[in-house]
């Protein structure tokens, strides 16, 4: 009996010994394999399906896109700014409220006085939108990051991030951000949508995003393609100092919006 | 019995001609089995490349190229979002937002 017990106890010390070692040599062997093996199976770079977001500031745009408008053009033929709005508009499914606490505006038409801060003899309309700064405050104020500037310098919103704090319709000083307070859907035609873009859903802020839709398929933005023909708005490359839009800045007095204020706007005016 | 022949004749060779059609577009991005389990982080890395690094290049699959896209490559095969996407999440009771949004096919 005693002996069965010695033999017995021999026994289970070994297989637990062995045991433990062989969990530790498999733990071992799955954490060393198992990332370089998924990586393989899914082709999909690990850790990038958390939507990793990188800070604006890590990344330096290569570009700096800008847009000059020219407010004489826009004098010559009036019913150019009705003509950018619904464009611009009807191509990204912005609702059209008719209450104007529920409005949502990618671009619009303001007075000069108030758009400048100054009174002007000559103008009376001025076409506003995004500023696309290069310094922008609504960017800084962000608390999860969904508004950032991409690589063409286009202070973009990722709709999936935006909680809706508003905070950066607060820091903006233009106005240029809406708040969707009601479901956008009911303030648009479904029979009539672009389905080549989303809507947004009520509880984002929305913005004017320059096109980058477009300008990935190589097209022009819309506010550039209807006023094609008078010319009125011209966009570019900041950065590059060959571009047209460089060289219209060169060459012609412009202006931008509330200067002082150091955000240093993207988009400038021919007065 | 002369009109019977010719319609069975007519039904043969569209069935004929049915079986041989190319089949557009037979392979997805990823083997259906990994899209099952893996097309919710496919779609996030999509919609980071496309927003946020601006990677807008193309994906090529048997010669034809489609946009990082659900809206626009996704749903262009699979045409019906009823079959292809509530028959399971309503299955698996998983709640989505991409509706929210983005637009679905008109079935």
């Amino acid at each position: 009996m005693d002996k069965k017990r010695r033999e017995f106890l021999k026994i289970a010390g070994v297989s637990t010994l062995a045991g433990l070692g062989g969990i530790a040599v498999a733990e071992r062997f799955v954490s060393g394999a198992s990332p370089a093996s998924s990586r393989a199976e899914t082709g999909v770079e690990p850790g990038l399906g958390s939507s990793q977001v990188t800070n604006p500031k890590d990344t330096t745009p290569t570009k700096r896109l800008g847009m000059v408008i020219d407010l004489s053009r826009f004098k010559n033929d009036p019913s150019l700014v009705g003509k950018v709005i619904s464009a611009c508009h009807t191509n990204h499914n912005v609702p059209n409220f008719p209450d104007e606490e529920d409005a949502v505006k990618w671009v619009s038409g303001i007075d000069y006085e108030i758009a400048f801060g100054e009174q002007s003899p000559d103008y009376t309309e001025v076409l506003v939108l995004c500023n696309h700064c290069d310094n922008p405050p609504c960017v800084e104020d962000c608390p999860t990051r969904a508004t950032f500037i991409d690589n063409n310098g286009i202070v973009a919103i990722d709709y999936h991030r935006c909680i809706g704090c508003r905070f950066c319709v607060a820091a903006c000083p233009y106005g240029m951000r809406s708040f969707n307070w009601r479901d956008p859907r009911e303030g648009l035609d479904m029979n009539t949508l672009n389905r080549e873009f989303p809507t947004r859903r009520r509880g984002v802020v929305e913005n004017c995003n320059f096109c980058a839709e477009r300008l990935g398929r190589g097209q022009m933005p819309a506010c550039v393609e209807v006023t094609s023909e008078a010319r009125a708005i011209v966009v570019g490359d900041l950065n590059d100092p060959n571009s047209e839009i460089n060289i219209i800045l060169g060459s012609t007095e412009t202006k931008q919006r509330m200067p002082l204020l150091g955000t240093n706007p993207s988009v400038f005016y021919i007065v | 019995m002369n009109g019977n022949n010719k319609s069975i004749k007519t039904g043969l060779i569209l069935f004929v001609l049915f079986l041989t059609l190319p089949q557009d577009a037979n392979l997805c991005v990823l083997p259906a089995e990994q899209m099952r389990v893996e097309h919710m982080q496919l779609l996030n890395v999509w919609r980071d490349d496309v927003l946020r690094t601006g990677d807008r290049s193309l994906i090529e699959i048997d010669g034809k190229r489609y946009p990082k896209s659900l809206q626009n490559a996704c749903m262009k095969c699979h045409t019906s979002k009823k079959e292809f996407c509530d028959q399971c999440h309503i299955n698996t009771s998983v709640t989505l937002s991409c509706w929210d949004c983005h637009l679905s096919p008109i079935e």
